[in-house]
């Protein structure tokens, strides 16, 4: 994968509007965002209602999501170009999650939704109608994504990396800071982990940096290119921002997003945790 | 959850008296700005936290205490900084111009 294969710029999207195979998807943490305005044609999925299982702690099933992506109307061989608010946090879930089931053609719109709006492009209220499809999503991609025991055995070993806030990851903070900080878990990050932030790979209007910017930020964080890496967050969309600048735009191979993160994480009996700023010892 | 929700999220139901509330309005020529974007950066400048104002200009965070930068961009113009110091059990309120 390359920047070129992944990511997709505002004037291209303006483009190709009227492309019935591009298919625009606005996923964002404020859900009723969609609603208020959207780019012209974009469906919208619900990260919570339609992405999340609802019982289970985890996302919808093959078998939910082929019927999901029929009833949005669409089809296998659409290009998918995913955009939302939060610096595409939630888009970068949603095209990682896509990319676990199998779907092709997944684009990412550089920047998002803020860019669109901060460039004063065109938003609509009109409801894409798109006809029905009978979609088939692919068994799992179990190589994109990580889970708790294999994080465990991470510690020490592979490269783990903490996209948290600096504040969050030392334990000083248990949430991103525009949510109340009332939290069940205790706070600090997996021993070993190292903090590279999400937003320290976009700039200011949401676009991801340059990729010579992009590799020096992750060698300067001491990033083992000959170890596999597990990148984690609070609940898994900051970390799949990250995975997606590794595996997509700069082309690593072995990139796992752990969306158990540290809610998940910071729950466990008898894991060890470190606090503060440094990384800690395994 | 980690998302934004539009002028920050509701203090209903929320203990004040745990939490080192910054939030404020932004402004142009006197005017709430609707589609702004408010950063919250940490002492060191590291990004904390995004939310969009509301359609009357409003923003909330939860922060920590201590001291915190709020930097806003909004379309046509060039990104404002703010400084703010947040305390527990105080809200601080922030006028932002752009």
């Amino acid at each position: 994968m390359s920047r070129e294969s992944a990511l997709v710029t505002a004037d291209w999207v303006e483009a190709n509007l009227n492309d019935p195979k591009i298919v625009l998807v606005e996923v964002d943490e404020d859900v009723e965002a969609y609603d208020k305005g959207h780019i012209p044609g974009a469906v919208k999925l619900d990260w919570k209602k339609d992405l999340q299982d609802g019982v289970r702690h985890d996302f919808v099933s093959k078998e939910k999501l082929e019927a999901l992506l029929s009833s949005k109307g669409i089809a296998n061989d659409d290009t998918l170009v995913f955009y939302g608010g939060n610096n595409n946090w939630f888009a970068a879930y949603a095209y990682w999650y896509l990319k676990y089931y199998g779907h092709d053609n997944l684009r990412l719109l550089d920047g998002g939704r803020k860019k669109w709006e901060l460039d004063s492009r065109e938003l609509t209220t009109d409801v894409a109608d798109r006809p029905a499809t009978t979609y088939t999503a692919k068994d799992a991609d179990t190589s994109i994504r990580a889970y708790r025991d294999e994080v465990i055995e991470a510690i020490g070993v592979k490269n783990l990396i903490d996209v948290r806030s600096p504040d969050e990851f030392a334990g000083r903070l248990l949430a991103p800071a525009h949510v109340p900080q009332e939290a069940a878990q205790i706070g600090g990050h997996i021993p070993t982990a190292g903090n590279v932030p999400w937003s320290k790979a976009a700039n200011d209007d949401g676009t991801f940096k340059s990729d010579d910017e992009l590799k020096a930020l992750y060698a300067d964080a001491g990033l083992d290119d000959a170890k596999d890496t597990i990148a984690y967050c609070r609940i898994g969309e900051r970390s799949s921002h990250t995975w997606f600048v590794l595996k997509e735009i700069l082309g690593h191979d072995n990139v796992k997003n752990y969306d158990g993160s540290w809610t998940e994480y910071g729950s466990l009996r008898g894991v060890p945790v470190a606090l503060g700023d440094e990384p800690g010892v395994a | 959850m980690c998302g934004a929700i539009k002028g920050g999220p509701s203090l209903e139901g929320v203990d004040v008296q745990n939490q080192a509330v910054i939030q404020g309005v932004v402004t142009r020529d006197g005017q709430p700005v609707g589609n702004a974007y408010v950063r919250l950066l940490d002492r060191t400048g590291e990004f904390t936290a995004e939310v969009p104002t509301s359609a009357t200009g409003q923003f909330r965070f939860f922060a920590g205490p201590g001291d915190w930068t709020l930097r806003t961009l909004a379309p046509k113009s060039v990104s404002v900084d703010n400084a703010v110091t947040a305390a527990t059990g105080v809200v601080a309120e922030v006028a932002v111009a752009v």
